[in-house]
């Protein structure tokens, strides 16, 4: 009888002292990906909203970087030095690297399913490729690492939960997914303090990066009214509204004001 | 079943305790109290006092914690929180609460703070604490320190921490937290001012976590991607712990000055200051004159000093992550201006100003209890000190300080120094002959007596210059006297004369025998 209650005090004690861990452990699988009994997939039949993206005015120039410090990265670049991708034009005043999205008009209960493809992002020659970019919620998202010098990928977000790990050499592969939608979650390697990306975060596919020539296309939109808002992280955002019907093409330019 | 339970909760009952319900409206209550000044009302951080501190206050509305036992991007557990509030946070603002607040306080006011994010009641993210191996044994030897020491370079600890770890690393001066803070890297020659906590498992969870919200990352997927095993991320650990003190050093009021026969050690780096005690005297900032300096980057010196028959040295030992002027670290004391509140007036424009220490002394012995004011002294009642700046690294200017804002530099003070800066710390020999020319305004220096002395310290890289910088109070140097020759004959007179005295008695005892034995 002693013994079975000692053995009764010490199985609570052992309870007790694990219980946070099993109990999380236990709660702490990952969501179910979204059911999808409402999924109106992106289908290739819908709409299309494309445009091109200019800037008036004349662009900052993009600050050259020093990486006396890591001549694995310096040798990386033989032409010219590398530069901060901060405002990046192209001919006739193109605008990449603004992020096009619907922020506005899709039905409330549209679910859509994430790609089981990952979305890539490279750290290579102590710069992020590419420096903006898309991803859906529970998509996963794959850092790779393609220099042998310690790189730190912090993610900063407010609505997703925020990390920071570390990749110290070549070849190294990290993978991870945001479970909210984000616009935008700022991704910096705090080693290199000029490497800077932008991971825009949405529940639906519609979105796209503005490409060297400014130009960018959503495809695969249901009928419907949308807001469609473009941002770049330095000259801010601006809304269009575009009306689709059917499976034509709808245009939507934005110019943005450089100072 | 309900008595068992009972038993197991008195038998632990920290666990327990935070089983038992928590009661979010009796920790606003404590929270307002105790809490707000710093971490703000509604728990963003931005208290009254958060802009006088670098780091700032944690801002609880994001659910960004550094101290966790979870993977990088998890919440923090329950008793992650409380171990902050229970210990504080090393090196930070944040003391520790066990003994202020009961136990029911502090569950109470852990459930409260949680209440700030959405995130904690979100059961998806239930945080999940790692699974922690066990320190592998023979983490001081010298192989194994070797193994640590080689991770360490390789997994780029010296990228921020610097080469000698002491947080001079080339993106040292860069480095900032979420919100844009002017970040330091830990100086690792100082594990009691490590946030969460200066054992080598303190160090150890830390690598494995990261510091969530600061640029230090998590090192756990290294594991998994087999870069290292456990053993050797242990290594690393047990390499940092190793830069630091054995023990915490415990501040001692008196600087012992042995006297040395040989020529004085006028280098810093004489092999010969390795055999003389070294004392630490923390430092604290300015803050009773304006402008007030609540964040000070120097945490103290340590000070050594020696005499001969004519002369005395003294040398001061500081970690301090810049030589500054350095236009590296332009970025970083802009920062430092931003985060703090100006004392007075507008926003000072960042400058590069020059690393800074003054030595302080009374301008003669005190013969009672009576000393000048600390705080370099006052208009009636001046003091005495030797000023060291960087930009002038070989030379110190001795003078009169006559309250913080007025010094008055003495001409041929006869004051030498010497200094050498060396991966994150400075260390300058300061010179002097005992006898002083004018001895109203200059000490001299005689044995056996205690001297006051105070120190001061400015990184001027950290935006610190004028009245902001580190302070010390009074603390006393003693220049040993020479020992005089019957220290070390009277103990051989006294033995000598002990055992003649001895051997007399027994003596007279055996002859006093031998004549009774006879009779």
């Amino acid at each position: 009888m002693k013994g079975r209650i000692i053995g009764v005090v010490s199985g609570m004690f052992l309870l007790t002292v694990c219980s946070k861990g099993d109990r999380s452990s236990v709660q702490a699988a990952p969501p179910a990906p979204a059911p999808q009994p409402a999924a109106t997939a992106a289908s290739a039949e819908g709409g299309t909203i494309t445009g091109k993206i200019k800037f008036t005015g004349t662009a900052p120039r993009n600050p050259t970087i020093d990486m006396s410090e890591e001549a694995a990265c310096k040798a990386k670049y033989k032409t010219s030095a590398p530069t901060e991708e901060n405002v990046v034009a192209g001919p006739a005043n193109a605008l990449a690297n603004v992020f096009v999205y619907v922020s506005a008009g899709l039905p409330a209960n549209a679910k859509y399913q994430a790609p089981s493809t990952a979305v890539t992002i490279d750290q290579n020659g102590c710069r992020y490729h590419p420096h903006v970019l898309g991803i859906m919620v529970g998509q996963p998202f794959e850092i790779i690492n393609s220099d042998p010098v310690l790189h730190n990928i912090k993610a900063i977000a407010k609505k997703n939960r925020p990390f920071n790990v570390s990749q110290p050499s070549a070849g190294m592969k990290t993978t991870r997914t945001f479970s909210t939608p984000e616009v935008m979650v700022n991704l910096e390697c705090n080693v290199h303090g000029w490497m800077k990306a932008f991971l825009g975060v949405r529940s639906d596919p519609f979105y796209a990066v503005s490409g060297p020539d400014g130009s960018f296309s959503i495809k695969g939109l249901p009928p419907g009214t949308y807001t469609v808002e473009a941002w770049h992280e330095k000259l801010g955002t601006q809304t269009a509204t575009v009306t689709v019907t059917g499976t034509e093409s709808k245009a939507a330019n934005f110019t943005f004001a450089a100072h | 079943m309900i008595r068992v339970a009972l038993c197991a909760c008195i038998l632990i009952p920290a666990p327990c305790s935070l089983l038992l319900s928590q009661d979010t409206t009796a920790g606003k209550i404590v929270y307002q109290k105790w809490c707000a000044g710093c971490h703000g009302d509604n728990g963003a951080g931005d208290g009254e006092a958060a802009k006088r501190m670098i780091p700032p206050p944690r801002d609880f509305t994001g659910a960004v914690y550094q101290i966790r036992t979870t993977a990088s991007g998890q919440l923090p557990t329950d008793a992650d929180l409380l171990r902050s509030i229970d210990e504080g946070l090393g090196g930070t603002a944040m003391p520790g609460w066990k003994s202020r607040l009961s136990d029911r306080q502090r569950y109470d006011v852990l459930a409260y703070i949680k209440t700030f994010s959405t995130f904690f009641a979100d059961t998806s993210l239930r945080p999940k604490p790692l699974m922690f191996s066990k320190e592998p044994g023979g983490g001081t030897g010298t192989d194994a320190l070797k193994v640590g020491r080689q991770f360490y370079d390789s997994i780029g600890c010296r990228k921020c921490h610097g080469d000698q770890g002491r947080g001079d690393g080339p993106s040292a001066p860069t480095l900032k937290d979420d919100a844009g803070h002017p970040m330091f890297a830990a100086d690792l020659h100082e594990n009691w001012r490590f946030n969460g906590g200066s054992t080598v498992e303190d160090i150890y969870h830390r690598l494995r976590t990261g510091l969530d919200g600061t640029p230090m990352p998590s090192f756990s997927d290294l594991l998994e991607q087999k870069f290292l095993t456990e053993t050797e991320l242990w290594r690393v650990a047990q390499y940092v712990r190793s830069l630091s003190p054995a023990e915490t050093p415990v501040v001692s009021d008196v600087i012992h000055a042995p006297l040395v026969s040989r020529a004085l050690p006028r280098s810093p780096d004489d092999s010969a200051w390795k055999t003389v005690d070294a004392y630490w005297f923390p430092l604290v900032g300015q803050v009773i004159h304006k402008s007030r300096w609540f964040s000070p980057a120097v945490s103290g010196v340590w000070v050594q000093a020696v005499h001969s028959a004519d002369s005395i040295a003294l040398r001061v030992v500081w970690d301090d992550r810049s030589q500054s002027p350095d236009t590296a670290w332009l970025g970083h004391v802009g920062r430092v201006l931003a985060a703090l509140d100006p004392d007075e007036g507008a926003q000072e424009q960042p400058a590069l100003w020059p690393d800074q220490l003054a030595v302080q002394f009374p301008v003669s012995i005190p013969t009672g209890m009576e000393r000048p004011y600390f705080l370099m002294g006052s208009a009636g009642a001046p003091v005495y000190q030797w000023r060291w700046t960087s930009t002038a690294r070989t030379a110190a200017v001795a003078g009169l300080a006559r309250g913080i804002d007025r010094f008055d530099s003495l001409p041929a003070s006869g004051v030498g120094a010497r200094s050498v800066y060396d991966h994150g710390q400075w260390r300058v020999v300061f010179t002097r002959a005992l006898a002083s020319p004018d001895t109203a305004s200059q000490l001299p220096f005689r044995t056996g007596r205690a001297i006051p002395v105070a120190f001061f310290a400015s990184d001027g890289s950290h935006g610190e210059h004028g009245t902001r910088m580190a302070i010390s109070t009074w603390y006393f140097l003693a220049l040993d006297e020479p020992v005089p020759a019957r220290v070390f004959i009277s103990p051989v007179v006294a033995m000598v004369l002990t055992l003649g005295l001895g051997m007399l008695v027994v003596w007279r005892a055996q002859q006093k025998t031998s004549f009774r034995r006879k009779q």
